[in-house]
């Protein structure tokens, strides 16, 4: 199970984006977390995936509190997790040709190169890349190309947890299906849990469990709507 | 009358080693005031390089073939300086792509915005400040945030910032290239219909999206692009509803939709630098045969061999 309990966090700690939300997702469960635009649901999801350290509450993993943040979370927390965001080309290092990119997660494991290669051939296969594109860096492809390899990377370490901010927010409609797609075949596989974030109604209907909104989680319902300026 | 008329637009982009690769093949559309054209199709089937021919930003290792005429301009053979000065801001307006590399990292919206103003219409003095915040409105970004910076932005203010710039200089023309990526439900259609506002008020729209129900909500015209080549132009109340689209492709588009079957087109888009003989989407299109080898034209809007009947055939079967 993967819990946020309480959570407040921010930028500015005296007037937080987040305040005191609870949200759980049970095993191999599919959470959408809809809100709009500029209501803090990204932020929500960097605390959910130990990217974003809060300023008051706890991220339960399995029963264990997390017990640190970024590259500070120990590394069993660290690579539970798995996380597509929005924009690819942001979270891409553009020097690293598509097959390194997504063995990257890999690269600190120890697991042999044989183990890695095989690994990374698999989820290429699954989401749709050639031995071609693998060899191409990010400005060389589409963003739906990128997208591809950055959701392949999320996989690469076999989370147990998957967080997707607005991964298909940018991509086609058939980009998109295909990359769901891809997916729900892990999820099948491996039984992980997924909390997906958005404002498209329709797909997060469509693709999860249940669907949370965001006004329902905030108890405040003010704080909800995009911030008044300070 | 017409506002914008490209005929056998081209482009190529030539690249190491002789490669070439073909982003834009021979696309041909009219645009007229008053009308708004969607330009829908699967991510790096070539949308924004059309755009980017329009207003002179290809890069250097890209080569043009064909004409856009704006008035008696054309936009491909028209010199950097003329551009410049004379169509990007004034003649054409661009809502960008991606909105934070289009604002200026170190400057606050509000300078960004008055410095527009003041460039395209000359309002200087106390009354800029006004006229920024008019801006602002007219793309509903919220006055408060205007003292922030691009980096404090989250993804849909920075996007509503980069189509106020876009909007200052009332533009005969306006580009939109996905003007609504990272927008909630309620944003697209603030956008959209604020966008719509200005092709009714008399100005051509041509919009990008992937976003089938903005451009539902908005066109007119659909122009669906398929591996560099428009291969079907329809009216958008036909191709979003009955019969729906001819080309294999845009119903398979359609069917992607969450609302719809949910189904991904198998397999990938071709390489632009790798175009099979014939037909693009042969490998993935269901109703591909034999002839199919030889590239179908763009004919009554719909470039195919074997396309989905029309309404009136339709109706007859
Ligand atoms: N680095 C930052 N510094 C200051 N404020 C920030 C920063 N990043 C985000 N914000 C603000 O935090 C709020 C929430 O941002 P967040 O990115 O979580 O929104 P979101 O719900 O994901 O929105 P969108 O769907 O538009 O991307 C916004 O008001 C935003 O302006
Ligand atoms: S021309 Fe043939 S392969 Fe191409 S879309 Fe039409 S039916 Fe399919
Ligand atoms: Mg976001």
């Amino acid at each position: 199970m993967l819990e946020l309990r309480g959570i407040t966090a921010g930028y500015d700690p005296r007037d937080p984006v987040v305040r005191d939300v609870y949200l759980t997702v049970a095993d191999g469960e599919a959470v959408g977390l809809l809100g709009p635009s500029g209501c803090g649901k990204s932020t929500l999801a960097r605390v959910a995936a130990l990217l974003h350290r809060p300023t008051a509450g706890t991220v339960v993993i399995d029963g264990e509190p997390a017990r640190g943040w970024r590259h500070r979370a120990p590394r069993e927390q660290r690579t539970a997790f798995g996380v597509v965001f929005q924009q690819p080309r942001q979270s891409a290092d553009p020097r690293l040709r598509l097959r390194d990119l997504i063995a990257e997660p890999l690269r600190a494991s120890g697991r042999s190169r044989a183990e890695a290669a095989a690994r990374v051939g698999e989820l290429a296969a699954a989401v749709g890349l050639s031995e071609e594109l693998l060899a191409r860096r990010p400005h060389e492809v589409s963003d739906g190309q990128l997208q591809r390899a950055c959701l392949a990377r999320a996989l690469v370490p076999r989370p147990r947890w998957l967080i997707c901010d607005e991964m298909t927010a940018m991509l086609d409609a058939s980009t998109t299906a295909a990359l769901v797609a891809v997916v729900e075949d892990y999820r099948r596989e491996s039984g992980a849990g997924l909390l997906v974030v958005g404002h498209d109604a329709a797909l997060l209907d469509r693709w999860c469990d249940r669907t949370v909104r965001w006004s329902t989680l905030v108890p405040n319902k003010e704080d909800a709507s995009p911030r008044k300026a300070t | 009358m017409t506002v914008l008329d490209v005929r056998d637009l081209s482009v190529r982009f030539r690249m190491r080693g002789g490669r070439e690769i073909a982003a834009v093949t021979e696309a041909s559309f009219r645009l007229g005031p008053g009308e708004c054209l969607a330009l829908v199709g699967e991510s790096g089937c070539g949308k924004s390089v059309l755009a980017s021919a329009l207003l002179g930003l290809l890069p250097g290792n890209a080569r043009t073939e064909g004409s856009a005429l704006l008035g008696d301009l054309d936009l491909l053979a028209a010199d950097e300086r003329t551009l410049a000065r004379t169509v990007r801001g004034r003649r054409v307006g661009l809502v960008p792509q991606s909105p934070a590399a289009h604002l200026t990292p170190v400057r606050t919206v509000r300078s960004q915005l008055e410095e527009t103003v003041r460039e395209l219409t000359g309002v200087r003095g106390r009354v800029l400040r006004t006229a920024a915040e008019a801006a602002a409105e007219r793309a509903a970004f919220p006055a408060g945030h205007l003292d922030r910076y691009p980096h404090q932005l989250s993804g849909g203010l920075a996007q509503r910032a980069a189509t106020a710039l876009a909007l200052v200089g009332d533009a005969p023309l306006l580009l939109a290239d996905e003007p609504t990526t990272g927008l909630d439900r309620d944003l697209v259609d603030r956008t959209v219909d604020e966008l719509r506002r200005h092709a009714d008020a008399g100005r051509a729209l041509l919009m990008i999206t992937h976003d089938l129900a903005a451009a539902q909500r908005i066109a007119d015209r659909v122009a669906v692009m398929y591996a560099g080549r428009i291969v079907e132009v329809a009216d958008a109340t036909a191709f979003f509803g009955a019969p729906g689209p001819r080309h294999p492709y845009a119903r398979g588009l359609l069917d992607a939709l969450p609302e719809r079957a949910f189904t991904p087109i198998p397999g990938m888009p071709p390489e632009l630098g790798d175009l099979p003989e014939g037909c693009a989407f042969a490998a993935r299109c269901p109703r591909a045969a034999a002839g199919c080898r030889a590239v179908p034209d763009l004919a009554d809007g719909v470039a195919c061999h074997h396309p989905h009947p029309a309404a009136e055939e339709a109706s007859r079967a």
